[in-house]
């Protein structure tokens, strides 16, 4: 009988496995995950769960139907540690080995970490449902909150710990928060929601240093200033898991390289997901989107199927979604599509900047992006405009 | 119990209905000749389906994408996995009416 090895159990490793049920295949189909816990969705981790709102069996990705119809061998709490490209094996750090016709490469992306900084207590990075645990139980006791890094898992911990009534302070090495990535225009206006709720914004300094014995105390600037800290929140974007590739020649590089149809330089092998860097339009996209790691497994399971049945591969569908991203922060609903540019002009469209709008990126007077505050109804019609823009480009 | 006059419903355009005296926000779309009632709150998270994009008998939530059946109110891919109640609607003089006791709030819907 044939077997499949998804590797990896979050969004993207579910979802191939539910999209190749879809698609028709009745083989053996296995689980590898990292983590002993069952699946479960990320976005909650930064908000609900910090926040007490919701537990873990709320953000379940998996209940008894969907298992039953996944039919799967689920192998939790152990990591694929090698693949051996000749027999499409799998090495597990349990010792176990699994032979697979095909496989799914979902092991996602790790919190990066500040690099040279000594492990104290009441120091955090978010990525986990353990980490939203041991966050959740440190920001139970009164205290001061540091935040490094201003993106958007930065933003939602700082909006939580916020409502939880701590002192926050952001530290965020830009000048701006999201400057990168949203512009000028929209960075300053997403800076004014945290100072608008009382969180202290310092900007443009790198931090040098974390100051404690047993737990910190304090988080140390590059512009020699020293904020006091009893917790501390790396928020510095997240690292592609490849380094189980190394040797199996699945060609990494910042991510596992595919093509539009997520497959690998390895045949019989594809990758989804945020660990996945996919091609799209004459470059290459690593995407850590929820949708992109709902969307891109359907397209990689269809793919590996073909391969299996010997299919024309040129007959299967392509993986160019138009990104989409969402936020929340502060009580306020965040919204953003597109890739726009940081010289791009935000145009408003509906509302006000001070408060809630829908806007448009335009590079070129064409629209290269869509940006909306607690406005999902324009920012749906809007969205429209930008799919049709994005499609013919 | 009667929610409006089917006169002013749009075909392709999505009524809210919220009223004191309806258990729960209700979305109504004509499509075609046909009247179709769900309950408006998405099933994943507090999201008004009604400012959502309709497509036929599809109806996509605004804040993450899950598409409804108006038919059997089952989404199409997550973040929902729960379907949306859907109520049955009968037009009487001239009035969309559905069943009151249909409208009863659940565990579920009380989220």
């Amino acid at each position: 009988m044939t077997t499949i090895a998804v590797v990896g159990t979050g969004l993207a490793g579910v979802r191939a496995a539910e999209a190749l049920r879809a698609d028709g295949y009745d083989g053996r189909l296995v689980l590898v995950g990292e983590e002993a816990a069952q699946p479960y969705d990320r976005p909650p981790l930064s908000k609900q769960v910090l926040l007490g709102k919701c537990e873990s069996q709320d953000i379940a990705l998996t209940d008894d139907d969907l298992r039953a119809v996944l039919d799967a061998e689920w192998l939790l709490g152990t990591r694929a540690t090698a693949l051996d490209p000749a027999s499409r094996a799998l090495t597990l750090a349990d010792g176990r080995n699994l032979h697979a016709d095909g496989v799914v490469i979902a092991t996602g992306a790790r919190a990066r970490t500040l690099p040279g900084m000594p492990r104290l207590r009441g120091v955090h990075t978010l990525r986990t449902l353990d980490d939203a645990h041991r966050l959740r139980e440190d920001l139970s006791r009164p205290g001061r909150v540091v935040v490094v890094g201003g993106g958007f898992i930065g933003a939602e911990v700082a909006s939580s710990a916020r409502a939880l009534g701590h002192e926050v302070t952001i530290v965020e090495y830009e000048q701006k928060p999201l400057l990168r990535q949203l512009g000028p225009d929209a960075a300053g206006i997403l800076g004014r929601l945290h100072t608008d709720h009382g969180v202290a914004l310092v900007t443009g300094v790198a931090v040098t240093g974390l100051v404690g014995e047993d737990g910190v105390r304090a988080v140390e600037l590059s512009d020699g200033r020293s904020l006091p800290a009893d917790v501390v929140v790396v928020g510095v974007g997240a690292v592609p898991n490849t380094e189980w590739l190394t040797g199996s020649g699945v060609a990494c590089d910042n991510g596992v390289l595919t093509d539009e149809r997520c497959r690998t330089t390895v045949l019989g092998v594809v990758a989804a997901g945020d660990v996945a860097a996919y091609r799209c339009r004459g470059g290459r996209l690593r995407i850590e989107h929820w949708t992109n790691a709902r969307d891109m497994p359907v397209i990689a399971a269809g793919s590996l199927l073909a391969t299996l049945r010997g299919q024309d591969p040129t007959g299967q569908p392509v993986h160019d979604p138009l990104p989409y991203v969402w936020s929340d922060q502060y009580g306020v609903h965040l919204q953003i599509a597109g890739r726009p540019g940081v010289d791009d002009v935000l145009e408003l469209v509906s509302g006000s900047f001070d408060d809630s709008f829908a806007a448009v990126y335009r590079r070129d007077g064409e629209i290269s992006g869509v940006l909306a505050v607690d406005s999902p109804r324009e920012f749906g019609r809007l969205r429209r405009d930008l799919r049709s823009a994005w499609s013919i480009r | 119990m009667q929610l409006c006059p089917i006169a002013d419903l749009t075909p392709g355009v999505v009524t809210r209905i919220v009223r004191p005296d309806v258990p729960v926000p209700l979305a109504l779309v004509k499509v075609g000749e046909r009247v179709f009632c769900i309950d408006d709150t998405c099933s994943h998270e507090t999201a008004s389906l009604s400012d959502g994009w309709l497509d036929g008998h599809e109806i996509e939530c605004p804040l993450h994408e899950s598409r409804f059946d108006l038919r059997t109110g089952r989404p199409d891919c997550p973040p929902a996995r729960r379907p949306i109640r859907t109520h049955v609607v009968q037009v009487v003089d001239g009035m969309v009416c559905v069943d009151a006791t249909s409208l009863a709030p659940t565990a579920e819907t009380a989220r």
